[in-house]
């Protein structure tokens, strides 16, 4: 390899990051994607790296690529610590009647559910607790507050 | 207790003649009917004999006001001030000069009389037509003093009936959620209160959380969702003696209970695996039966009064929407068509209408439509209601409100409001704490 292909490549590499760190900002800014909470703030770890809630869109219960991965690692890391029980809190932000949110926090915590029982995980170690818009974790009453608020939280149970 | 004495009524004098006023309650307050509420007589000896019991000075004086309040908070009647009252309260009993009252501009007058009889509390009351110059109605009964606030809640459902044509609804309570505590961390009591916030009792302590309580048509027992030992479950709480179940024994969560009509069964959502349907459970034999079965999620049931019908919430179409079913989950029609979304159906006790929460462009309404989903009507607009709760007479739906918070997430409320169907006469419902999920209890006596 000669100097002027390392140099390209490190070249190549400076701009990736600064399109990264871009986003990054971009980000930060905005902080939802498409409706879905993309920030950190109120976000907990299990362990190193293992972030212990995912977020949805309004009124919706499907799995983004970040839940998604974020339900991998606590996969991987309940794998590893196979005596530990986890509950799985659903919430919903306040725009919603009190009983439909119940249902829609239940709905949200079973879909965390079933993607970590198809990585491996038995739902003898899981169980669903749904607080629907009573439990916020975020009490402003604006769209970023209500993404926090829209919610599958992994808890453990002992 | 309270709830089962039972109120002798004992008829006076036959109801007489026809009124010549009435109460046009189609119309809402535009034009409330100037009513003079005369202070109850009373004689030295039973008010010395009351003062004793009830802790009040001149408790002739406190039920008026009770009937006063009461009059004026329906805004079809407008209690004329008693400063300008020229007749003495005994004298105004027996013959009221009709003359005096027509120059205050009064049109209807009650006046009455409070004796303390056997360690009981005995009341008389008439109504009186001012313009007619004649008597319209004229009742007596006797009850415990402890009672003494019901006597004024009973006084004004005989008046309202009389002069509107329509059962009254006084005599009643709500049930409700009091709620104290951050916004993220609130804590919750079941609390129940006269219609008119006396007599405020809380009747659980607020360890566990609890949701949605309704009253069973008899008034005896209220079905609610507790968070006990973190498992929300559907429970029946006997109110006279505290007394608690879980109902059913489901392996998840149960909410959104309401009774049957009868009172029989209780009808209720339950969530497994991400899917929430209808149940129904008879409180005699116990039998659970399954209403819906469907992946979307269905929750929020109301009987029809008849016992035939359920109207019900369900996202099936995609978003959340108003449906109804026959009462075995045959024949399920959505009627919600209009813009946005539906919540929260609730069937009148007249069986006419539906009442619902609606969700559209960021603003909640509390609205009304018949039950084949024709004829909407949106009441109340805000940044967030819901789950109203009809009077037992379907004149009036409690709901509750809760307040916008500001960019620190500070200056959160929730409270009970109240609005005609007209969508006339709305106000907030006065409680000691904050208050959410409202319940009304049909008329305690009849």
């Amino acid at each position: 390899m000669n100097l002027s292909k390392i140099l390209k490549n490190g070249f190549l590499i400076l701009v990736a990051s600064l399109i990264l760190s871009a986003c990054a900002t971009q980000k930060k800014a905005g902080q939802t994607q498409s409706d879905v909470y993309t920030g950190t703030e109120s976000v907990e770890y299990l362990a190193s790296g293992v972030k212990d809630r995912v977020f949805f869109a309004t009124n919706e219960t499907v799995l983004t690529t970040a839940s998604r991965d974020t339900l991998r690692k606590q996969a991987t890391w309940l794998r590893k610590n196979s005596k530990i029980s986890v509950v799985l809190e659903g919430h919903a932000d306040e725009r919603g009647t009190r009983e439909y949110n119940l249902a829609l926090g239940e709905r949200r915590a079973n879909s965390a559910k079933d993607y970590l029982m198809t990585y491996g995980i038995s739902s003898d170690r899981i169980s669903v607790l749904s607080y629907g818009k009573e439990r916020p974790v975020d009490s402003g009453s604006s769209p970023l507050a209500w993404s926090k608020n829209r919610r599958s939280v992994t808890v453990k149970a002992n | 207790m309270i709830l089962r004495y039972l109120i002798v009524l004992l008829i006076l004098l036959p109801i007489k003649a026809f009124a010549v006023i009435e109460v046009d309650i189609t119309r809402g307050n535009l034009n409330p009917l100037p009513v003079a509420v005369s202070p109850l007589s009373i004689d030295e000896k039973s008010k010395e004999s009351f003062k004793k019991i009830i802790k009040k000075e001149n408790i002739g004086v406190e039920i008026s006001i009770i009937v006063e309040n009461n009059l004026k908070q329906s805004g079809l009647f407008n209690p004329l001030n008693k400063d300008a009252f020229l007749q003495k309260p005994n004298i105004a009993n027996l013959k009221p000069r009709f003359e005096d009252w027509n120059l205050i501009k009064a049109q209807a007058l009650i006046t009455g009389k409070v004796t303390f009889v056997e360690e009981k509390l005995r009341v008389e009351f008439r109504l009186w037509d001012v313009l007619a110059g004649k008597e319209i109605m004229a009742l007596a009964f006797t009850t415990v003093p402890s009672n003494w606030r019901r006597v004024g809640h009973i006084i004004t459902d005989k008046v309202y009936e009389r002069l509107t044509g329509e059962k009254g609804y006084f005599d009643t309570r709500i049930i409700y959620v009091s709620e104290e505590g951050p916004k993220t961390n609130r804590i919750k009591k079941l609390a129940i209160m006269d219609q008119d916030g006396f007599n405020n009792k809380y009747l659980t302590l607020g360890n566990e959380l609890v949701l949605t309580p309704r009253f069973s048509p008899t008034n005896q027992m209220v079905t609610y969702l507790s968070y006990f030992r973190n498992l929300p479950r559907v429970y029946l709480l006997d109110i006279e003696t505290g007394l608690q179940e879980v109902v059913g024994d489901f392996p998840g969560m149960t909410f959104a209970p309401r009774f049957s009509p009868d009172g029989k069964k209780i009808i209720m959502s339950f969530a497994q695996d991400g899917n929430s349907d209808i149940y129904t459970m008879d409180l005699e034999n116990r039998i659970v039966e399954r209403i819906t079965n469907h992946p979307s999620i269905d929750t929020s049931p109301s009987f029809s009064p008849d016992g035939k019908y359920i109207t019900f919430n369900s996202d099936r179409s995609g978003y959340q929407q108003i449906y109804v079913m026959n009462n075995n989950g045959k024949n399920v029609k959505r009627i919600s068509f209009g813009n946005g979304l539906y919540g929260t159906p609730v069937w009148s006790p007249r069986g006419d209408l539906i009442a619902f929460t609606k969700l559209h462009k960021g603003k909640f309404y509390i609205g009304v439509m018949r039950t084949d989903g024709t004829g909407e009507r949106l009441l109340t607009e805000n940044f967030y209601q819901e789950a109203p709760s009809w009077s037992p007479n379907g004149r009036v739906l409690i709901f509750y409100r809760e307040t916008k918070t500001n960019s620190k997430g500070e200056g959160f409320s929730a409270k009970l409001w109240s609005i005609d169907l007209t969508g006339y006469n709305e106000k907030m419902v006065e409680t000691k704490t904050d208050a959410s999920d409202p319940s009304w209890s049909s008329l305690l006596s009849n």
